[in-house]
């Protein structure tokens, strides 16, 4: 039970993930086509905080894991 | 004269490198009888395949190295197992010594139970087998007395492969260096030079001098690219499926755990006046909130280096189990036609995993760069 329970969690953990790094790359594409200059800079940017973002989301993979 | 040199330096890195691979390789004993239960085996079907088990064989740090398994026979290089325990003090052995749940002077591998998978010693075992390796039953080894841990020093998997990695470090940054210092700073890089030079700069501009500032990088960029080099190396070898380069460090939590204090202290012993003045009594707000905001910064000092820890390891452990999962699949399934879609997927996962290998080691040093940053600022008003 605590099995399928934490694979759940992983799940929900999963879904916050992708949304953020969604909204992330969304609004990223967004800016990138109202200036193209800035491309480059808006796409370090999105990486950084794209990673940041996993990182979270990865805390909860860990306590999954761990059960 | 240059190529006499030059001779030399590669001379020097084969025979280096190659010892890695020639000495664990001479050590290989075919241990691993045949299963012992062989007419069982052909009347019954397969026991079922284990995934997780296989998966977290692979991710985990084990005390020798299995290398394949070739008709029943495991063949597996042995690595030195150091461990000094109270009882018979300093003992050095090989692994193979260890194989199939053997005792040797009082020490064995725990198969179940909260050290399962680490060396352990019984204290009854002692006066049975000096330096004598036994076989030992089930029913002895669970009547004996106290199964303590020795202290442990043994060259693992892990070790082996920062030992290795540490050398290719050293070779890489050597010969960089010695071309420096042949052909001066003035003159366009050539080779491998050419190679990390750029990388140099980028960790110096984009990473250290906007974050800590133009005073004060300087002081702190041995640290931040031995850490960024250092976790993208391992991160890479960690990919490479074959001896000598298959084991999984920065998946080891104990490997990111001191990476993340090292930036701790490093970020704690360099901070000035105004770091611990933020903390303590964070100034432009009224004094009710210091107070709350004194503990909550307190344990922003100790969560934002274990936010670098898990970051690191949960990264490169998921990636890992990613790719054994897919491949597993293909024996899950026990079809060969699962096994185009499931190579390509790991293919594509292996092209995420050399991104990821790139990016956690950037993004460790960038944090790393921003808390030594946070604790070096000036004030500004």
């Amino acid at each position: 039970m605590t099995g399928t329970l934490a694979a759940i969690g992983a799940g929900i953990a999963v879904i916050g993930a992708g949304y953020g790094i969604g909204r992330i790359g969304g609004q990223a594409m967004d800016a990138m086509a109202r200036q193209p200059e800035a491309a480059s800079k808006i796409q370090t940017a999105m990486i950084i905080a794209a990673a940041l973002i996993e990182g979270v989301a990865l805390f909860a993979v860990v306590v999954a894991l761990m059960k | 004269m240059e190529i006499k040199k030059r001779f030399w330096q590669i001379l020097i890195g084969v025979i280096g490198l190659s010892l890695f691979f020639i000495i664990p390789i001479s050590l290989i004993e075919t241990g691993g009888e045949k299963p012992h239960d062989e007419e069982t085996n052909h009347s019954e079907t397969d026991k079922k395949f284990d995934a997780t088990a296989l998966i977290f064989d692979h991710i985990g740090d084990a005390y020798s190295w299995h290398l394949f398994t070739k008709n029943g026979k495991h063949v597996a290089v042995p690595l030195p197992i150091i461990v000094y325990s109270n009882i018979t003090g300093l003992n050095v052995f090989l692994s193979s010594k260890l194989e199939h749940g053997h005792h040797h002077n009082g020490f064995y591998i725990a198969q179940e139970g909260e050290y399962e998978g680490k060396i352990v010693e019984s204290s009854g075992n002692v006066h049975n087998n000096h330096g004598i390796t036994t076989e030992i039953t089930e029913q002895e080894s669970h009547s004996e007395a106290a199964v303590t841990r020795p202290l442990d020093f043994s060259i693992t998997k892990n070790v082996f492969e920062m030992f290795l990695s540490a050398f290719i470090l050293l070779w890489i940054f050597i010969s960089v260096g010695r071309s420096y210092k042949k052909r001066g700073v003035t003159s366009a890089p050539k080779g491998l030079q050419g190679f990390i030079e750029p990388i140099i700069l980028f960790v110096r501009d984009d990473i250290a001098r906007p974050n800590i500032g133009e005073h004060k990088y300087q002081k702190f960029m041995p640290y931040l690219l031995t850490v960024f080099f250092f976790i993208w190396v391992n991160n890479l070898m960690g990919l490479i499926p074959f001896f000598p380069f298959g084991s999984n460090v920065t998946g080891n939590i104990a490997v990111t755990l001191v990476l993340a204090t090292f930036t701790m202290l490093i970020t704690n012993f360099s901070g000035n006046k105004n770091y611990w003045k933020h903390i303590f009594a964070t100034p432009g707000v009224p004094w009710p909130m210091r107070i709350i905001m004194a503990p909550v910064e307190l344990i922003g000092v100790i969560s934002k280096p274990f936010a670098l820890m898990i970051r690191l390891f949960a990264n490169i452990t998921a990636g890992h189990i990613i790719i054994l999962s897919l491949v597993s699949m293909i024996f899950i399934f026990k079809s060969i036609y699962i096994a185009p879609v499931s190579i390509a997927m790991g293919l594509f996962m292996s092209m995420l995993e050399l991104l990821v290998a790139a990016l956690q080691a950037y993004v460790f040093t960038l944090l790393s760069a921003l808390f030594i940053g946070l604790a070096v600022e000036e004030e500004h008003h």
